[in-house]
């Protein structure tokens, strides 16, 4: 309960006995981790291994089953506005009728707060942080019009205009075109130099080695969390995507059934 | 599937039961019995008090439902509103029972009571059991329906004045039934939908947008939701007087759903949606005015769907029509355009010299006949492509350098396809036939940067290069002259 958030022994994130359940049946399991500034993470698993779980369990979008999760020493509903989020793109109906200059001012409205709109300044910022990603051109577009690459990068400049210490990235590598990928690496890289923390869920393993400089290896637990370098290993990604959890999620549908 | 089988069932019962009480009761012009042109008269220049309140009622009506209504579509929560107006039908009955009279404001309590009561039994049963969304609201919908009817039905026939209580214009609405105090709460409903929206807009657009990504920000998206749903409640309780249980959805869907083929921001949104409801409401009314026999709530909905069916085929950008004239503008396109490519192909055959291509070599080549090519050849003149002189065609400067572009796509695209795609040559004519039209100016030069600027196609035939295409003379000049003598 330290009141100083900014000390740098206090961890950017940290998760304690994180337990999450879907219906009474657990997806996470009793996930431990503590996260330092300026680190670029990757959040890598198999399918159905809850890494999306994770992250929306962290920003209280999923109900906990217990353990509990601290951002910058404090609960997320007094570090809301120190948080960056990129949902999935599926998550979003594209035909929704806003431009991409309106999609990305939402990424000031948590820290305007109820009954303030966005004036010139907030305007301004969204402008910016749509050059960084190259999508400026594209201010006055309605988001259908976009492809698949470019809908992402409205998503990650929306990100970077709430202006976070923390962010949650939820695939956003998934069905983007190379040009995208490499400018999404580049703003990574740069939130990354300028101490901010970045916690990424990605399913491709080889990209994962070389984007990250820390990975947490997940399936229904923490498998390891640590230096990208230490953590790639055969043993443990053979721990992660190798087929010796079958007694784990088994316990986790009789659990379900039993409830 | 199931909730809509189950309300037809109830709907079909429905009317056999209420309609002779629902049409006698919907007679808007029931005050008097006046000729066409007096009614008129009467409805311009707003004599009646009754008229007076009808209209404004109306037009209440339509701005409160318009607004909400835009949120209702953008929400995916359209068969909730449907569910949410046929719910409040026992807080209806309830609040009159409040006090066995028709004060609208108990019964605009009674109603949103049991219209929130409903939503909230729709989401308890999603949560807690494994019925999707569509059965739960068919099903609570329903119920809430069939309860409401119950209790109308003890409170008319037990009460000596049951037929006076008023309750039947509930079923489908009677805009001219309007007094002082419906008005009075109908503006103050409306205007507290209109001051929320507008304190609290950006708030409704992120939570519509992307819930997620709301509660991340940390902003109360709970709240948003129910307050969105107490103003739903409450206007559709305040239309329910002149609409009616029945049709009161169809003025939240429709003129949103219009608008939605509109345009593409949702104030923009909003605003139409809220022009459409004024328009519909009033037309409804008027209607119901002058035609003496006629319903209002029905009067109004068909009002809304015109309005609806006038987006659907006019629309400048998603109606019906203006997909089908781009589309004939397209095709009309393209058919020059396979002209244009056969007059170079046989220019190409007969030798470079050759000064112009004759009408009866192009129908050859097209497969066609001296008519069709003939009316082929006029198209291309009209639109400054070509001329023709006697027997012979002359490509203009413009239609020559597209003819050279189309064939130089269409060569291009078959090298790429044979070359990167590994597509047998005999295999890439026709995909290339219709990529010829689109190919893009930048996707050209792309193409010719990965063909290492490849001068044959698969068949052998030279693509035509940049120069070919910009600095041409040869045909051009001589075709130039000709067509200007």
């Amino acid at each position: 309960m330290t009141k100083t958030p900014d000390r740098p022994q206090v961890p950017s994130l940290e998760i304690h006995d994180l337990t999450v359940a879907y219906h009474q049946k657990p997806v996470l399991w009793g996930i431990d981790i503590s996260i330092t500034s300026g680190r670029l993470v990757g959040i890598v698993g198999p399918n159905g291994a809850g890494k999306s779980t994770l992250i929306k369990a962290c920003m209280g979008l999923l109900p906990l089953s217990s353990g509990w999760v601290k951002f910058f020493g404090e609960p997320f509903s007094r570090a809301a506005t120190r948080i960056g989020y990129v949902p999935q793109r599926e998550s979003v109906d594209w035909d929704f009728p806003v431009n991409v200059m309106d999609v990305v001012l939402m990424g000031r409205y948590g820290r305007l707060g109820l009954l303030r709109r966005p004036g010139k300044a907030d305007r301004e910022i969204a402008r910016q942080c749509l050059e960084k990603v190259q999508m400026l051109p594209y201010a006055n577009r309605q988001i259908s019009n976009l492809s698949g690459g470019q809908q992402q990068r409205v998503f990650l400049a929306r990100a970077l205009a709430q202006e976070a210490d923390l962010y949650f990235m939820d695939e956003p590598f998934a069905g983007v075109d190379a040009a995208t990928e490499a400018a999404i690496v580049a703003v990574l890289r740069e939130l990354r130099d300028q101490g901010k923390t970045i916690l990424v869920v990605h399913h491709d393993l080889p990209t994962a080695r070389q984007y990250f400089d820390d990975l947490v290896l997940l399936n229904m637990r923490l498998v390891a969390y640590g230096k990208t370098e230490d953590v790639f290993t055969a043993e443990l990604l053979q721990k992660t995507y190798g087929g010796r959890l079958t007694i784990l999620s088994e316990v986790a549908s009789a659990l379900g059934t039993a409830r | 599937m199931v909730s809509k089988k189950q309300l037809r069932f109830i709907f079909g019962w429905l009317a056999l039961l209420i309609a002779p009480v629902a049409l006698h009761a919907a007679q808007v012009s029931d005050v008097v019995e006046t000729d066409l042109v007096e009614q008129l008269a009467r409805f311009f220049s707003m004599r009646d008090p009754s008229l007076r309140f009808a209209l404004i009622g109306s037009i209440l009506l339509g701005i409160s439902c318009g607004l909400l209504g835009g949120f209702i579509v953008v929400r995916k929560m359209a068969l909730m509103g449907d569910a949410l107006s046929h719910a409040v039908l026992p807080g209806v009955a309830g609040g009159f029972l409040w006090n066995m009279e028709k004060d609208p404001v108990a019964i605009l309590v009674g109603a949103t009571i049991a219209g929130l009561l409903g939503s909230a039994m729709v989401s308890a049963l999603t949560r807690t059991t494994r019925i999707k969304e569509d059965a739960a609201l068919g099903l609570v919908l329903a119920s809430f329906f069939a309860a409401g009817l119950c209790l109308q039905t003890m409170i008319i026939q037990n009460l000596p004045s049951g037929t006076q209580s008023g309750l039947d214009k509930f079923m489908f609405g009677q805009a001219a039934a309007l007094g002082w105090d419906d008005v009075a709460l109908m503006s103050a409903v409306t205007l507290l939908a209109v001051v929320m929206v507008a304190l609290f807009y950006k708030e409704l657009l992120v939570t519509s947008f992307d819930e997620g990504f709301a509660r991340a920000s940390g902003l109360p998206v709970r709240w948003v939701h129910h307050g969105l749903m107490l103003l739903l409640a409450m206007s559709v309780v305040i239309a329910l007087k002149a609409v009616g249980v029945v049709l009161v959805s169809a003025m939240l869907i429709t003129p949103a759903a219009a608008a939605y083929l509109l345009t593409d921001r949702l104030h923009r949104l909003l605003t139409l949606a809220v022009v459409f409801g004024v328009l519909a409401a009033s037309v409804g009314a008027f209607f119901s005015f002058v035609g003496k026999n006629l319903p209002t709530g029905p009067l109004m909905v068909l009002g809304a769907s015109t309005v609806f069916l006038g987006a659907f085929l006019f629309g400048p950008r998603y109606g019906v029509l203006s997909k089908w004239w781009a589309r004939r503008s397209r095709s009309g396109r393209t058919q020059r355009e396979n002209t244009l490519k056969a007059i170079y192909h046989v220019w190409e055959n007969e030798g470079a010299a050759l000064e112009g291509v004759s009408l009866k070599a192009l129908a050859e080549k097209r497969r066609a006949t001296l008519e069709e090519i003939g009316r082929e050849v006029n198209s291309l003149e009209r639109h400054g492509l070509a001329t023709v002189n006697g027997p012979m065609v002359y490509f203009t400067p413009a239609g020559r350098q597209r003819s050279a572009e189309i064939v130089r796509n269409h060569r291009l695209w078959e090298l790429y396809l044979t070359n990167s795609a590994n597509i047998a040559p005999d295999h890439v004519h026709d995909d290339a036939e219709n990529i010829e039209h689109v190919l893009g100016e930048d996707v050209v030069r792309e193409l010719e940067r990965r063909l290492g600027y490849a001068t044959h196609d698969p068949h052998g035939k030279a693509i035509p290069s940049v120069q070919d295409v910009h600095q041409n003379a040869g045909l051009t000049g001589e075709a130039g002259k000709r067509g200007g003598a």
